[in-house]
């Protein structure tokens, strides 16, 4: 599996839209918002790894825990960005539409025999939805101007998330019809 | 810069053991024992002071994979465990967990008698309609046409109500939570949690392994239309016409939760041994 895409998300730290004796409380609730998103994905994948682990399917658990660390150097690219030394609050001090994250996979969509490609459907799913999060943001009038800078800069940041992990899925192979079938399944036999 | 200041609380890891859960992926369990670290994180709790107390079942395996203090008992037995263990230790946050088959079947009576006891503990069930452990007979709360290889026709039986259930038998808190919103469910044991006497807090968890159908629920699930009533004999109603999928807190009741007469050195096991000497 490459490591492309973490490459690509951990550059160099972002420019910041502005400097930071300028910078709004609403810049850094929004960032704070940010840094939360980031570190929940992390909580999940590897959650979803330790699940693969229990469940003997190495590939794929190794899969979830690249993706973790790659959500985990954005986090701690926020952190350094805004200079913070510690996480900005609990994380349940942050209030989504439809009650997760947006790069959070619900915990239902993970399956044991599941393959690389659906880890990486599943991780294509998350950036689309945290693309969309951030273009909301830029595009609402009632967000404040150097806010919707930032959102804007990471929507496109995610929209580029989008493209590297579509690359991703072309090197992987795709499961098979049944990839699914237990010869040994753990349903009661007739 | 308004940056928000670090809290004081453990995070949710922090209520996390180092045991993996070996429930199945998907399992909406998960989010459950998610939901259930973080309303500890929220509630800026330690470790130390929860107590986690099960039965037998999947779900029941969730006091392993908590760093508090915990027991996983006998089937059935949570909430007469989890009630002496609040009776004798009233500084514990205490929780029972479970699931449908051993909470509303094997341990039914007690359920009953936990919602007339009204002790300030939580009980959280995660209801997946089905005995998952034992490889997918029905359970209480399986829909009476719910074909199985163990009940190719369906059971016939009427479903167990375990929320109306609980208002007749006094329950002081009654809430519904859907697994498939891990944040919404952290807030509504929150809500149980402070609530005085026996909250009781019904988890919509699907079992992704024999109730495949039940990932129909994301799309069925959804917010109760209309605001937590104090009043029972609305609350009655509300939950008699239920479909059960409303989420959210239906009942907060006012009832005094109940607290023994005896109090230090009397409750200890010593002092009523004498009533007893021959």
């Amino acid at each position: 599996m490459t490591t492309k895409k973490a490459r690509k998300r951990a550059p160099a730290p972002r420019k910041p839209v502005t400097e930071p004796r300028e910078r709004s409380g609403a810049y850094a609730d929004f960032m704070a918002q940010a840094y939360t998103m980031e570190l929940e994905a992390v909580q999940r994948y590897t959650e979803f790894a330790e699940q693969m682990e229990v469940h003997n399917n190495p590939e794929v658990a190794q899969l979830f825990r690249k993706l973790a660390t790659i959500e985990g150097l954005h986090a701690k690219q926020i952190l350094e960005e805004m200079g913070w030394s510690q996480a900005p609050g609990p994380a349940h001090a942050q209030q989504w539409e439809g009650g997760e994250p947006p790069e959070s996979a619900p915990m239902s969509e993970v399956h044991y025999r599941m393959t690389p490609w659906h880890a990486l459907e599943l991780a294509l799913d998350n950036e689309l939805r945290a693309e969309k999060f951030f273009a909301a943001i830029a595009k609402s009038s009632r967000t404040p101007a150097e806010v919707r800078k930032l959102a804007a800069e990471m929507a496109d940041e995610e929209a580029e998330h989008v493209r590297l992990v579509r690359e991703w899925m072309k090197r992987v192979p795709r499961p098979d019809p049944d990839w699914n079938r237990d010869p040994d399944p753990p349903f009661l036999g007739d | 810069m308004n940056a928000p200041a670090a809290a004081s609380a453990l995070s949710a890891q922090a209520f996390k053991s180092e045991v993996k859960p070996v429930w199945c992926p998907g399992c909406g369990d998960f989010s459950v024992l998610s939901a259930i670290t973080k309303a500890l994180s929220m509630l800026e709790l330690r470790p130390e002071n929860v107590a986690i107390v099960s039965g037998i079942g999947c779900s029941s395996r969730i006091p392993a994979y908590t760093s508090c203090y915990g027991f996983h008992g006998v089937h059935g037995r949570a909430l007469p465990v989890a009630t002496g263990l609040k009776v004798a230790r009233p500084d514990l946050t205490v929780l029972a967990t479970g699931g449908d088959g051993d909470g509303y079947s094997i341990g039914g009576n007690h359920f009953l008698h936990a919602c007339r006891r009204n002790a300030d503990i939580t009980y959280v069930v995660m209801d997946n309609h089905v005995y998952g452990m034992t490889k997918g007979q029905p359970s209480p709360t399986t829909e009476p046409a719910w074909p199985s290889k163990l009940s190719p026709q369906g059971t016939g039986l009427r479903e167990f109500h375990p929320l109306v259930i609980a208002l007749a038998a006094g329950a002081n808190f009654i809430a519904r939570g859907f697994s498939g919103d891990p944040n919404g469910v952290a807030r509504l044991i929150v809500q149980a949690i402070r609530h005085p006497g026996f909250s009781f807090v019904e988890v919509l968890s699907p079992c992704v392994t024999f109730r495949p159908d039940q990932r129909s629920w994301k799309e069925m699930a959804r917010p109760a239309a209309v605001e937590a009533t104090d009043d029972p004999a609305r609350a009655a109603r509300r939950l008699m016409t239920d479909d059960g999928f409303n989420i959210g807190v239906l009942y907060t009741g006012k009832r005094k939760p109940y607290a023994p007469t005896a109090t230090g050195a009397a409750q200890q096991p010593s002092a009523l041994e004498k009533g007893f000497e021959l």
